[in-house]
């Protein structure tokens, strides 16, 4: 049955405001930094396309700065200890508070209490826990002498640990977010599944990985992929924890904002570009991957 | 319904409308924006006595922190709302530009009215930062484009409390390099305090660091050279400069932290007494003398690495305020500029947030800590004052290498071949 013209019209309106929306603020502003990575414009002053065209240069340049591979790397770094260390641990205490334990609600909501914290609070405070003086409260070597692990003790944010120590302040920050997602995951599977499994002799580790684990996975994969993109785009905690650290924990925001600030707005656009254009491949591509692995379980029909 | 359904729709555009109305600037008023919030109040004062003088009303309105005002600005340059009178922070490059979009009013005629009569009131050294010079290679109408309103000087500090218990003379500052890490380290041994300690995370203060040792150790002349590519970076003297940082943290007088360090924490140290030296701005008396009143320390010369060369100190440029040039209220903020900048008000800013006045009358008033940085006003440099000025992209990787050099990351040679394959690039 043909809709109407009356309805498509009364359909159409419904969906006006949000496209309006993502016209102005997104599709808009992704062409205009595409035109603007195209110049050397520095956003002061009439923007004249002509006289500020500097074709690929901006893109070429970035193909060779080794500065900014470097940020990607050290994003990268930082991004793999969130996927790993961080999305595991979230998965261990999201299945922990998901069976019946006492205070769960109390571990739930102390587990969400970072997140919700902003970021500048969380790097300004770990910076106070783990500087030694005259500048920090040297807490964190102060508990490390008083347990009997003084040989632990050392300056945690200078030299080589810095990329680490960042990588580990950022997975204790955001662990709370895969825990609440993975937990709400948990609680969606049906309990006669686990009931009929342990009838049929199924062992808890046989449970996790044959029905926990693959109907699991769709929320897995949201998991992963919003691991990887808030990570990649990390920016605010690294640069209260230590300020970029002379490039060893400097990530592409840092480089972009930075650019901005000094009047390369054309390179930064080319940067913003390039940034999205790999977090959009490495999204399609976990999307790809995990629809792979689901279809193998068969949790969702081939 | 449809009464309703009206109702809620006219609230809804007057409310978009009023949103995006822009609000006429009042005749009576001038707005000024700046970054410098830790004067908020004696600006608010100085504010309301020219209401008192002159009937016109002045909005100070501050910002922070300083990056983010940057951004604001160029923002608001782009929209077509700048307030009357606004500060630019950035390069002379940034400045320059604003200047050729018509967004900075050009003061050389009334700087020279009345025979310079106003123009006469500052130090030279001062008021050159806000000028473009006849030979300025910014493509700028030669002139003078803002109104500075205090000064800046980047020196060494010590602690004479810190010297006196490490039985050092405390009227005795180092001269050289050698005396300075040899005193650094007494410190240490003695008090147990940190030997030096500066905000190193913020890169632009190893910089202002590296350039007085790079003009002590090559001269200015070779110094502008490298800017204009005619020397390495990899050149020996070059490679002295960053063997310099090497030494320091080789030598151990400084926290492992540093290049992580903001100024804000490492001013807060130096003036708990928890550091032997410092290298900071003259805006850090008002700083420590917040923190801690009690705390007793001097300026003092740039420790040398030959004593037979020049020494040049980073300074001359304090706040400079910039007048709109499409204001409606143009005058007025010349007039306002022109009464702030008189001694009687410099004065008042001197004694209430003890920085340095751009106002040359104005010495009788500077405390004595202050006072001693006036000798160095002869030796300024300050890349607002260079000829040219080196690409942003290379002083990235000048700074990042300084850091990763303190962090014990990198060594000075790994440092001067990356700088000079980054100005390579950007000058191909």
């Amino acid at each position: 049955m043909k809709a109407s013209l009356k309805d498509n019209t009364a359909s159409f309106s419904f969906v006006l405001p949000a496209l309006l929306i993502f016209l102005v603020f997104y599709v808009y502003p992704f062409f205009y930094s595409f035109v603007l990575s195209l110049t050397d414009y520095s956003l002061i002053g009439k923007f004249n396309f002509k006289n500020s065209f500097v074709g690929l240069q901006n893109f070429k340049d970035l193909l060779v700065d080794i500065d900014w591979w470097k940020s990607f790397y050290n994003a990268g770094f930082i991004t793999f200890f969130a996927l790993t260390f961080q999305n595991i641990l979230a998965l261990l205490l999201a299945l922990a508070v998901d069976k019946v334990i006492r205070m769960r609600k109390f571990y739930r909501v102390v587990f969400f209490i970072l997140p919700v914290l902003s970021e500048i609070i969380i790097g300004l405070l770990m910076k106070q826990f783990m500087l030694s003086e005259p500048t920090g409260r040297d807490v964190l070597n102060n508990i490390l002498n008083n347990i009997g692990l003084g040989f632990m003790a050392q300056d945690w944010i200078a030299g080589h640990n810095v990329r680490l120590i960042t990588a580990l302040v950022h997975c204790w920050k955001g662990f709370g977010w895969a825990f609440v997602i993975l937990l709400a995951g948990l609680q969606s599977i049906p309990d006669q599944l686990y009931e009929a499994a342990r009838i049929d002799g199924a062992n808890t580790w046989q449970q996790f990985c044959k029905i926990t684990m693959p109907l699991l996975m769709p929320v897995s994969t949201l998991v992963m992929v919003l691991t990887i993109l808030g990570t990649m785009q990390a920016f605010a905690m690294i640069l209260a924890l230590n300020q970029g650290a002379g490039g060893e924990t400097t990530v592409p925001v840092m480089i972009i904002y930075n650019h901005l600030g000094t009047g390369q707005a054309g390179l930064a656009c080319a940067e913003g570009l390039i940034l999205g254009a790999i977090l959009v491949v490495v999204s399609f591509t976990m999307f790809y991957v995990s629809k792979i692995i689901r279809e193998k379980y068969g949790v969702v029909p081939n | 319904m449809k009464l309703l359904k009206f109702i809620l729709l006219l609230l809804i555009s007057g409310t978009m409308v009023i949103g995006c109305h822009q609000s006429k600037p009042k005749e009576n008023k001038i707005v000024i924006w700046h970054w410098i919030t830790d004067r908020r109040d004696a600006f608010d004062f100085l504010a309301q006595k020219y209401k008192e003088e002159t009937g016109i009303e002045v909005e100070f309105k501050l910002f922070f922190p300083p990056d983010i005002y940057g951004q604001k600005v160029i923002a608001a340059a782009r929209a077509g709302t700048l307030p009357d009178i606004f500060g630019i922070l950035g390069e002379k490059k940034t400045v320059a530009r604003f200047i050729q979009a018509g967004h900075i009013l050009d003061l050389t005629a009334v700087m020279q009215d009345d025979n310079l009569s106003w123009k006469s009131k500052f130090y030279p050294q001062t008021l050159e930062v806000t000028e473009f010079s006849d030979d300025n290679t910014y493509d700028v109408k030669p002139g003078i484009y803002g109104v500075p309103i205090d000064t800046n000087v980047m020196q060494f500090v010590y602690n004479k409390k810190l010297f006196q218990a490490a039985g050092l003379d405390p009227k005795k500052s180092p001269k050289t390099v050698d005396e300075f890490v040899s005193y650094a380290k007494t410190i240490q041994e003695k008090t147990g305090e940190v030997g030096f300690i500066s905000g190193w995370g913020e890169g632009w203060l190893l910089h202002a660091l590296a350039v007085e040792w790079a003009i002590n150790i090559m001269g200015e002349k070779k110094f502008i050279d490298t800017i204009e590519g005619k020397v390495s970076y990899m050149d020996e003297e070059w490679v002295k400069v960053f063997s310099l940082f090497e030494r320091l943290r080789n030598e151990n007088i400084f926290p492992a932290n540093i290049a992580t360090m903001t100024n804000k924490e490492a001013e807060d140290a130096f003036a708990k007494d928890k550091a032997g030296f410092s290298f900071n701005g003259s805006w850090s008396v008002n700083v420590y003398s917040q923190i801690n009143p009690e705390i007793d320390y001097a300026f003092f010369s740039l420790p040398v690495v030959e004593v037979a060369n020049q020494v040049k100190v980073w300074g001359g440029a304090g706040s400079v305020f910039r007048v709109n040039a499409d204001s409606p209220n143009k005058d007025k903020a010349i007039d306002f500029l022109r009464w702030i900048s008189d001694r009687q008000q410099q004065d008042y800013l001197v004694v209430e947030t003890n920085n340095l006045a751009a106002n040359r009358y104005c010495e009788k008033s500077l405390p004595p800590v202050l006072k001693d940085l006036t000798k160095s006003f002869n030796s300024f440099t300050h890349p607002d004052n260079w000829r040219l000025n080196e690409d942003a992209r290379v002083i990235e990787t000048f700074n990042k290498g300084l850091q990763q050099i303190v962090m014990g990351l990198k060594t000075a040679q790994d440092v001067a071949k990356e700088v000079q394959n980054k100005k390579e690039k950007v000058t191909r």
